[in-house]
């Protein structure tokens, strides 16, 4: 995955903002940004930004293309859609972040540990697997992420969740085994198989 | 035939024994009273959610919404989708709208449909079960079999952030909207007009990858409606309502604080006040139970 | 003419006939007010009213009215007889509608009407008919100064309603700076490109009108004279002088860029790569399309950086402290010369503000579409060398960063040539006035050579409410002499301002005033013997309307007049009046107040009420019914300036227990429609306690006021405030 780093360092040498317009998600809009910052401003999870939205149009406008990419920043975005709809230019603001997080992990060069990244990966694959979700392998999944004795430690201090969830018949115990699935499944990853290969050789991403 | 038919996309949460299971059964009881007849989009898939985006990216995410959308085409082509989650509502649409703005895109999903025999028109209008109470009945037509008006309950409307925005209800204003306060209103609730965080997010998907944060957003929403004395939170999203009730003893347990209470669907309201049972209203699926629900429902 | 005969005519409608006893108004009319006809109407303003009054002016004679109903704001149009004196005694909005209906304050305000009806009798007894300015010029010509866009639109325009028009330019040729322009800022949807700057067409448009004759290469060495009798000697190409009659003037003498090197910490006259943006209009013209090449070296520029705020919006010594509202536009517009001809080079715009007024939004919008980076930053340095280093701050990411490019633009401001100051440069003596090559009007007037300036070198208008107007009736300015100012905006002015000009001539030719009091037929008399040649009314008229003669006694130039009657107000001898308005109309007003005595608990307040701002407040304040004291009797005056002091002498003396005067906001700010009036009376005011103190009588007693036409809620409390101090300090110990 990092060669696709750096063939596209490659390909668009000191041009980050080309980059991003040709492979970001939306990420067109970001050179019409007049920079007042009230997508920052506006940001439920904006302290924990280390580049709020605003700083990374600039960023992305003065070629900070590493600062940009490897930042945790747009992985705190919570799909409020507050920046969107006081965006007084109308920039997808929220798109444009998730495109850019989209495209960094895509490029291997997302922040490794951040628990949304690994988080956003497990719940693609567990949809994909059957359809739908499944709760608990998703839970449970979530728990173990770090590892075995990790897992049955939030597991434990997320057990009155657990047990609250399934007392009131929210959550299948036997979710393990069954659940989340769709009939056409197959034809599901089929689908996204083929969608993922359309939009590699669209993005340059693949031959 | 029933006064008026729609094409279903329950979602993921809205199945038997997942999180949302509550919110499926008090909306079929509401719907019964007012002889809507739900067609459940045969073999629906999950629209990719809030942050399908990452691993997925746009295509696949859009291809996951598009089958949706041809399935309902090819089942119940004359009718709106209506989806009763928020965030399949807003992927749905989401993806409608950008597929059916961009040539390559709707030429793309298109050859990815051909496949499973599947084709993408992108014609029926996508609508939340909200949008449906208020445009298509409104909100008189909502009051009239109210049999248990709500009397005397405070319910703070924490409409939350994907039923709102980006594409809201019409007519509603993202910073303030009022229709949650009006179905409040029409069920014989009193709605908390001042209630400042009805708007705030509650962290989405990140109350599972980012706990410490949500938690510090959820406890402002609750925080705000204790303050107004709210004897209960309505919300219309089942991210909202799950992270809002679930997550209260962790953050007692944090804060120090003592919350419990209970967040509803305004789907639960209304059957209680339609005359349900507790058990037609889902109340026993709320972990904090609702119990002033419960007794007006208990009431003969 | 004919002997006065008052006609007083008392309305009863609108609720006054039930809370008044107008049968007893009548009565005080006749007896006190010496109305020779009296009569009282159930509704005065309908026809059969109205038809009452005209028929009493015709068949009775009756040459004096006095309307005994509303406010005068009020049914103005109704109540407007021709060659009659009229007055209205305000017992709506003055009496009823601010007082309480209560029995036990029906006499309070009963007495409050009879005062009015009794001062309404009195001022009407002192005015005499209007009958207009005799020593009016009717010449109708519109002399421009000033060949750029503004000069040439106000011409055009003139021309276009009818009027013969010179044109002075200093220059020889026509165009101004516009002239110097590659393209313009577009001014039609959708706004996304630059556009052809139109000025060939202007110029066209000009040669081809047989109605307008244009000096070029011509300076003007003399103004004199009033509107409808302009005079102005014109220094011409051929070096002889022209001298030319006109009626008013328009004054377009447009604007000098900022002298960019006083900014060497920006490479300017350091590195030939600095330009300022007239700079950059003629290498872009240069290069016609084509790539624009660096003047250095001719090498074609691959990257261009745009200084927005180049020695502008800046408190450093030397530098402008405003903004000059087009360079925005103007870099905008620059760059896409760059991105128009190659959409590969790097053109960055460093800014602070990006304004972009008018539809600049979209022009904004465009220029990010086509690649142009807006960068939030302060330049701080630019160092010379083949490829130049912007040194910044960047405002976004907080840190100290470069920009390199072979061409920095700096978007300098504008510096209006207004002239000479005439705070600075005072008028030569009389009979030594000489042409000053600075100046641009050389006017004779006694204030000064150019028109007064109100601050950075621009001259004095009011930019909102009558922002043509200058302070010499029949001179407007139009352009970035009067504000900095795009294109678009230049050319909206000087149509403004052309109309302005046709409204003074034509006002001129009939005797009336100009703006604000358009139409207004009375103008200053004065009585020559007198005076006592302090010179106040010549140095305090806000227009300078007033010359000295050789014996040094004011001449007035009436149709200069504004009507205001601030040299009413100035002079220590009251040797200057109007028909209608005098200190003896209001000093007669004063005294009609029937004054009770120090025992009866019935203090006077005299509230006098500039017409423009304060007395409407009023009027307001008595539509929403908001009360203020019965004790109060309300004068409305022209404008603030108009006051003298010996009316507020004369009610003292007479027992009045408290004086307000109520003005427009004055200052740099002001809202005073005759610019200084207020501040002027304000002056005047600050040494009333001297007089108060000889008449021992406390300083709490007379109070100004700036009030605003909103103040609905402020203007009564003031009455009410002045109301509980006499409250509290006791009444007025002289009162007979």
């Amino acid at each position: 995955m990092t060669d696709l780093n750096k063939v596209m360092v490659e390909k668009y040498r000191n041009d980050f903002l080309k980059e991003v317009e040709a492979n970001v998600e939306e990420g067109n809009w970001v050179k019409m940004c007049m920079q007042c910052g009230v997508c920052s401003g506006s940001c439920p999870l904006g302290p924990h930004w280390e580049h709020p939205p605003q700083e990374i149009f600039m960023m992305i406008r003065a070629g900070k293309r590493d600062e940009v990419l490897r930042s945790e920043s747009m992985w705190m975005c919570t799909s409020c859609y507050n920046c969107i709809v006081r965006c007084p230019r109308e920039l997808p603001i929220t798109h444009i972040m998730h495109g850019l997080a989209n495209y960094a992990h895509r490029l291997g060069i997302a922040p490794k540990l951040n628990p949304t990244r690994r988080f956003a990966k497990m719940f693609w694959n567990n949809i994909t697997a059957g359809g739908r979700v499944n709760e608990l392998k998703l839970s449970v999944g979530l728990y173990f992420m770090d590892g075995f004795a990790s897992g049955i430690k939030k597991g434990l201090e997320m057990l009155p969740v657990g047990l609250g969830m399934l007392k009131t018949g929210r959550l299948n115990p036997f979710g393990l085994f069954s659940g989340g699935h769709c009939k056409g499944a197959g034809d599901i990853r089929k689908m996204i198989k083929k969608a993922k290969e359309i939009e590699d050789k669209r993005k340059g991403f693949a031959a | 035939m029933a006064r008026k038919e729609y094409s279903f996309y329950p979602g993921c949460s809205s199945e038997r024994k997942a999180s949302a299971s509550n919110y499926m059964v008090s909306v079929e009881s509401m719907c019964k009273t007012l002889d809507i007849k739900l067609n459940e989009i045969p073999d629906w898939n999950c629209c990719g959610a809030s942050i399908g985006y990452a691993e997925g990216g746009e295509l696949p995410r859009h291809v996951m919404n598009a089958r949706n959308i041809a399935l309902s085409e090819k089942n119940f082509g004359n009718q709106d989708i209506v989806a009763t989650c928020a965030a399949c509502w807003l992927g749905a649409k989401e993806s409608q709208e950008r597929i059916n703005h961009s040539e390559t895109i709707f030429a793309d999903i298109n050859v990815i449909l051909k496949d499973a025999g599947l084709k993408y028109e992108g014609k029926q209008k996508i609508r939340h079960m909200v949008e449906v109470l208020i445009e298509d009945l409104g909100y008189e037509e909502l009051g009239k079999p109210v049999k248990k008006p709500l009397d005397g309950i405070k319910i703070a409307g924490y409409v939350g952030c994907q039923t709102n925005r980006p594409f809201g209800v019409d007519g509603e204003s993202f910073e303030s909207p009022k229709y949650l306060d009006k179905l409040v209103e029409t069920v014989g609730g009193t709605p908390l007009e001042k209630y400042e965080e009805k708007v705030t997010c509650c962290g989405g998907a990140l109350a599972f990858s980012e706990p410490e944060k949500s938690q510090a957003q959820i406890k402002k929403i609750i925080e705000s409606a204790y303050d107004h004395g709210a004897d209960m939170i309505v919300t219309p999203c089942p991210v909202c309502q799950m992270n809002v009730e679930v997550y209260q003893g962790q953050i007692n347990k944090k804060y120090g604080t003592k919350f419990n209470i209970p967040v509803t669907y305004y789907s639960q309201l209304m059957a209680v006040a339609y005359g349900a049972s507790a058990k037609e209203a889902g109340l026993d699926g709320n972990i904090v139970r609702a119990t002033k629900l419960e007794e007006i429902a208990a009431k003969k | 003419m004919a002997d006065t005969k008052i006609g007083a005519y008392i309305c009863k409608g609108c609720g006054i006939g039930e809370r008044l006893d107008t049968a007893q108004l009548a009565m005080i009319a006749q007896k006190e007010g010496k109305a020779q006809v009296v009569r009282e109407h159930e509704f005065l303003c309908n026809s059969q009213g109205v038809e009452m009054i005209k028929n009493d002016i015709a068949n009775e004679g009756v040459n004096h009215v006095v309307i005994a109903a509303c406010s005068r704001r009020s049914k103005a149009e109704t109540f407007n007889f021709d060659n009659v004196a009229i007055s209205r005694a305000n017992l709506r909005e003055g009496v009823i509608w601010i007082t309480p209906a209560d029995d036990d304050k029906k006499e309070i305000v009963q007495e409050m009407a009879a005062d009015y009806v009794r001062m309404g009798c009195a001022e009407s007894l002192k005015m005499q008919i209007p009958a207009g300015n005799p020593s009016h010029g009717n010449n109708k010509r519109i002399l421009v100064v000033g060949g750029g866009v503004s000069g040439m639109t106000a011409a055009i325009e003139a021309s276009k309603t009818g009027y013969d028009v010179l044109l002075v330019e200093k220059t020889g040729s026509l165009g101004g700076w516009a002239a110097k322009l590659h393209k313009r800022v577009p001014n039609t949807e959708p706004y996304a490109n630059p556009m052809d700057t139109g000025v060939a067409d202007l110029i066209k448009k000009i040669e081809s009108d047989k109605h307008i004759k244009v000096h070029l290469n011509s300076t003007i060495t003399k103004t004199s004279g009033a509107p409808g009798q302009f005079s102005a000697d014109i220094s011409t190409e051929s070096g002889g002088t022209a001298t030319e009659n006109i009626g008013a003037i328009i004054m377009a003498s447009g604007f000098t860029p900022y002298d960019m090197n006083k900014l060497p910490h920006l490479g300017a006259g350091k590195s030939k790569d600095v330009v300022d943006q007239l700079g950059l209009e003629a290498l872009a013209k240069a290069a016609n399309g084509g790539p624009i090449k660096r003047p250095s070296d001719g090498k074609i520029v691959s990257s261009v950086v745009f200084v927005q705020c180049a020695g502008q919006r800046s408190d450093k010594e030397g530098e402008l402290p405003y903004c000059s509202g087009h360079c925005c536009n103007t870099s905008i517009k620059q760059a896409m010369y760059f991105k128009d001809q190659n959409k590969d080079i790097d053109t960055v715009v460093m800014y602070t503000d990006l304004r972009t007024p008018g539809n600049g939004e979209d022009f904004y919008r465009s220029a990010q579409k086509k690649g142009v980076i807006f960068t939030k930053g302060v330049a701080s340095e630019v160092v010379p060398g083949s490829e130049l280093q912007v040194k910044f701050q960047d405002k976004i990411l907080n840190e100290d960063a470069i920009a390199k490019a072979d061409l920095v633009v700096l978007a300098t401001g504008q510096v209006a040539n207004s002239g000479v100051d005439i705070e600075q440069v005072p008028q030569d003596e009389p009979g030594k006035w000489a042409a000053n090559k600075q100046s641009v009007l050389n006017m004779v007037y006694r204030q000064g050579k150019d028109l007064p300036l109100l601050k950075h070198g621009f001259n004095d208008s009011h930019f909102i409410c009558f922002p043509y107007e200058t302070r010499r009736t029949g001179i407007y300015t139009a352009g970035p002499v009067r504000r900095p100012m795009d294109m678009v905006q230049a050319i909206e002015d000087a149509t403004g301002a052309a109309l302005k000009a046709i409204q003074a001539v034509e006002n001129a030719s009939l005797g009336r005033a100009a703006h604000p009091r358009s139409g207004d037929l009375s103008f200053p008399t004065f009585r020559r013997e007198g005076c006592t040649q302090c010179k106040r009314c010549t140095v305090e008229c806000p227009f300078g309307a007033i010359d000295e003669d050789e014996q040094r006694y004011p001449q007035f130039n009436e149709s200069r007049c504004r009507r205001c009657g601030t040299c009413m107000g100035a002079c220590p001898v009251r040797v200057i009046s109007f028909e209608n308005y005098s200190v003896d109309t209001v000093g007669s007003q004063i005294k009609g107040v029937d004054m009770p005595d120090q025992f009866s608990e019935k203090p006077r307040i005299l509230v006098l009420a500039c017409e423009n701002d304060a007395y409407p407040a009023l009027d307001m304040a008595a539509m929403n019914h908001i009360q203020y004291s019965a004790f109060t009797r309300v004068i409305p005056v022209r404008c603030l300036g108009s006051i003298n002091t010996i009316w507020v002498t004369d009610a003292l003396n007479s027992g009045y227990d408290g004086v307000i005067l109520m003005g427009c906001q004055k200052g740099e700010n002001y809202q005073c429609h005759f610019v200084k009036g207020s501040e002027i009376a304000h002056t005047r005011m600050s040494k009333i306690d001297d007089t108060l103190k000889q008449l021992s009588l406390e300083v709490e007693r007379v109070k100004t006021y700036e009030v605003a036409i909103t103040d609905i809620q402020r203007a009564p409390a003031l009455i009410n405030e002045m109301a509980e101090t006499i409250q509290k300090i006791g009444m007025s110990p002289l009162k007979f």
